[in-house]
């Protein structure tokens, strides 16, 4: 079988090897293209590559940061699944996501399909950028805001109370049932309009005739709103699904500052955890493995976002 | 260790392909985070004659880590650095002034790096202090201590909460690794207006403090007016019961794990019992899981709330707002005439760390702001210095003059009992958590115990 198609091969090899100087030509440049993204690679690697394999490292020891380590190999990630606390506090950002991710877009796409229709609304920018600004204040300041609105003594239980609505009033953040719902709401605040200027924007990229041609074809604004508007912004959902539920996983200074993981553990975040393993209680290597762990839940949750969204592959 | 040195001799492409794979690892082991043993441990003590005369010891820079942000303990701070400026010119003073928070996440790493500051603040017990010096990072500050006279100046239980044993692992024995500027006890905040108004007398005994809460409720007033969302607070309100409940011994026994002591002991059993009636009751501020203890102080100094149990360092924050209108008292002891016990302690123990270049001229700076010069400056600053200031009287009648008064009982006394959160490495977490549950109605008493004997005989058990 051989001897024919080696030599063929070799001839094929042969042909393929001997215009050297049209191939040498992308080499080159392809070689000045990896200097072009040294810089870049040089940065991510310095500030994100090292970091993430250096904590890996860290990781496999038991230490508590100052003494010297001892090397447990894959124990603490043992340890860390089969710690109780830490599946709440990952079931906890399972039941964030809902408030960051899932309420904030549903809220966005139903004011994006009113806003596309309020088109005569005067001032638009302005409640553009209302809704926009939650985005820009630092997340201790709204975490304090929202922890006075959510006080025994508060707005939001004096409005109750004014509307007679008494029985309903409870200190919010302290509740053990309400707590991390409260939390979630604030989540769901503060994302809302990431969102809608990001369907704002693509909406504004949706082909004109599209509506022309449904609205001719006799849809109405609920119609249209499914049959164009929802097909048209699936990139843009996709996007702000990444990004929130990224947000929602890695939350940590909400609950600092909100609740500190309390009342009890009911809103304890893997985010809290790595902290409070790494400075309270001295263990820096768990927290790394905590830190490692969440990492990874992100990439894979972060994967198959962009795996379910068809607009990558349109 | 170098792997190079083994596979040398047999230059196989086999093994060097596995030696690489290896390569890793061994580097790993050889250089795990912490460094190896051998450099650390050993503590430098001062050697040969000790100078305390900064004076003489050439150009220098003291780098200075503090936590006094904020108010009167900044203004002391201020003050007394410039001082020691202006009388040692050749010494220079950075100072780096942080947040107790932030100063958490930092210290630790500019400790164990190779310029460290010269003076810090360490916080006392298992987790800051006790690991500074396990790690070897601090100096042992006997020495200093004899020729400054800090033995002496300070109370025994002052001195022994800034002791480690050399190895980190006994608290309150052994040498002593910091010394502290002030003082601090948690006790009972009154409204006097409205102790008036409800008609009860300012409680002398435990048991007339507990009699009190039902007649101030059904006066409509709040009791206790008590938040923790930020959940130490409880720890105070819960330290406050449980020494007039369990006695200063069990609680001392338990913290520092002595003997047998147990958290299901009786003393502890009625403390918890007792909060937790307190909570169904009403005599705290209801919903005290979702408000903090900065909001609860401010209820209070609005005039909600007849009683607060809250710690000395609310002195300024409290006199300004409520002026004469607000008293304080220690927690009344079980029997009228009895001295008073309650958890208290120290502010953080300024140390000098190990890689200090002029551990002399940082010990004499310590000495500098501890000594009876710097106890009046930290009393004119609204802070209560560890031990009484040789010149400042307070205005009788004042809430300045109530702390002052009421430290100096304790503080002589014996009074004291450690924080509760300084039993393990992990019992602020478990403590604060259970006890919101337990104010929360979500666990009962045995449960409550039961919890935190678990993390305490876990903590046993690891020693």
């Amino acid at each position: 079988m051989s001897a024919e198609k080696m030599a063929a091969t070799a001839e094929v090899g042969a042909i393929a090897v001997v215009p050297t100087s049209a191939r040498r030509a992308p080499r080159k440049s392809d070689r000045i293209a990896y200097l072009y993204l040294l810089p870049a690679l040089v940065v991510f690697g310095a500030f994100l590559l090292f970091p993430l394999l250096h904590g890996f490292w860290i990781s496999l020891y038991d230490w508590d940061g100052l003494s010297p380590a001892t090397w447990v190999g894959f124990d603490n990630y043992v340890q860390a699944i089969a710690d109780g606390a830490l599946g709440n506090a990952f079931l906890h950002s399972a039941i964030l996501i809902v408030f960051f991710s899932v309420l904030p877009i549903c809220l966005a796409l139903l004011l994006t399909g009113l806003m596309t229709h309020a088109t005569k609304l005067k001032g638009m920018g302005f409640f553009r950028v209302v809704i926009f600004l939650p985005q820009v204040v630092a997340t201790v300041v709204v975490a304090t805001v929202w922890t006075a609105i959510y006080a025994p003594q508060g707005v939001l239980n004096q409005f109750l109370s004014a509307i007679g609505l008494e029985a309903v009033t409870r200190p919010w953040l302290g509740d053990f049932t309400w707590a991390l719902p409260a939390v979630g709401l604030i989540g769901t605040w503060v994302q809302i309009g990431l969102c809608l200027v990001l369907f704002l924007a693509g909406v504004s990229q949706i082909n004109p005739e599209l509506y022309e041609a449904a609205r001719l074809d006799g849809a109405g604004p609920v119609r249209e709103f499914f049959a164009v508007t929802l097909p048209g912004l699936r990139p843009q959902i996709a996007v702000a699904l990444t990004l929130t539920v990224v947000a929602g996983l890695k939350s940590f200074d909400l609950i600092f500052v909100a609740t500190r993981g309390g009342p009890g553990t009911t809103t304890t975040v893997p985010g809290f955890e790595v902290y409070r393993r790494a400075f309270d209680l001295n263990q820096v290597g768990m927290a790394c493995t905590v830190g490692i762990l969440l990492a990874l839940v992100i990439l894979i949750v972060t994967t198959v976002i962009n795996r379910i969204d068809p607009g990558e592959r349109a | 260790m170098s792997p190079r040195k083994t596979l040398g001799s047999r230059p196989g492409l086999a093994r060097v392909g596995l030696a690489l794979a290896a390569l890793p690892i061994v580097a790993a082991a050889a250089c795990a985070p912490g460094g190896s043993s051998g450099d650390t441990g050993a503590t430098t003590k001062p050697t040969g004659q000790i100078q305390t005369d900064p004076a003489k010891a050439g150009k220098a820079t003291l780098t200075v880590w503090d936590i006094n942000t904020s108010g009167g303990a900044n203004d002391a701070m201020l003050k007394l650095n410039k001082e020691f400026e202006q009388k040692y010119p050749n010494i220079k003073i950075n100072r780096v002034s942080r947040t107790l928070n932030d100063t958490k996440t930092t210290l630790k790493l500019a400790l164990s790096g190779d310029n460290p500051p010269d003076v810090v603040q360490a916080n006392q017990g298992y987790p800051d202090m006790g690991a500074f010096v396990k790690a070897g990072l601090l100096t042992s500050l006997d020495e200093y201590a004899k020729v400054y006279g800090w033995n002496t100046k300070y109370p025994k239980q002052l001195l022994d909460l800034n002791k480690f044993s050399t190895n980190g692992r006994d608290w309150q024995t052994g040498s002593l690794y910091g010394v502290s500027q002030t003082g601090e006890i948690v006790g009972i905040y009154y409204n006097k207006d409205l102790l008036t108004k409800v008609g009860v007398e300012v409680p002398k005994t435990f048991a007339e403090f507990e009699a009190a809460l039902p007649k101030i409720k059904a006066a409509g007033e709040i009791p206790i007016q008590f938040g923790t969302s930020d959940k130490s607070p409880a720890i105070h309100l819960f330290g406050v019961v449980q020494a007039a409940t369990a006695g200063k011994q069990a609680v001392r026994d338990l913290v520092t794990a002595k003997g047998n002591a147990s958290w299901n002991d009786s003393g502890t059993t009625k403390a918890a019992q007792l909060v937790s009636d307190w909570a169904r009751k009403g005599y705290l501020t209801s919903g005290a899981n979702g408000l903090s203890g900065d909001a609860a102080s401010a209820n209070f100094a609005k005039g909600q709330g007849v009683f607060r149990i809250d710690g000395t360092w609310r002195l300024a924050e409290l006199e300004k707002a409520m002026g004469d209108k607000v008293g304080f008292m220690s927690p009344p002891p079980a029997q009228a005439g009895q001295s008073s016990v309650t958890q208290g302690g120290e502010g953080l123990a300024w140390a000098v760390t190990s890689k200090s270049k002029n551990p002399d001229a940082a010990a004499a700076y310590l000495n500098f702001i501890t000594n009876p010069h710097a106890d009046d400056v930290l009393a004119e600053t609204a802070n209560l210095p560890a031990v009484a200031p040789p010149n400042y009287q307070p205005k009788s009648g004042t809430l300045t003059a109530d702390i002052f008064g009421e430290w100096k009982k304790i503080s002589e006394n014996d009074g004291l009992v450690p924080y509760l959160d300084y039993t393990t490495p992990t019992f602020y977490d478990t403590l604060t958590a259970n006890l919101q549950q337990l104010i929360g109605g979500k666990i009962n008493v045995k449960q409550f115990t039961g919890n935190l004997e678990a993390d305490y005989s876990a903590f046993k058990k690891s020693m």
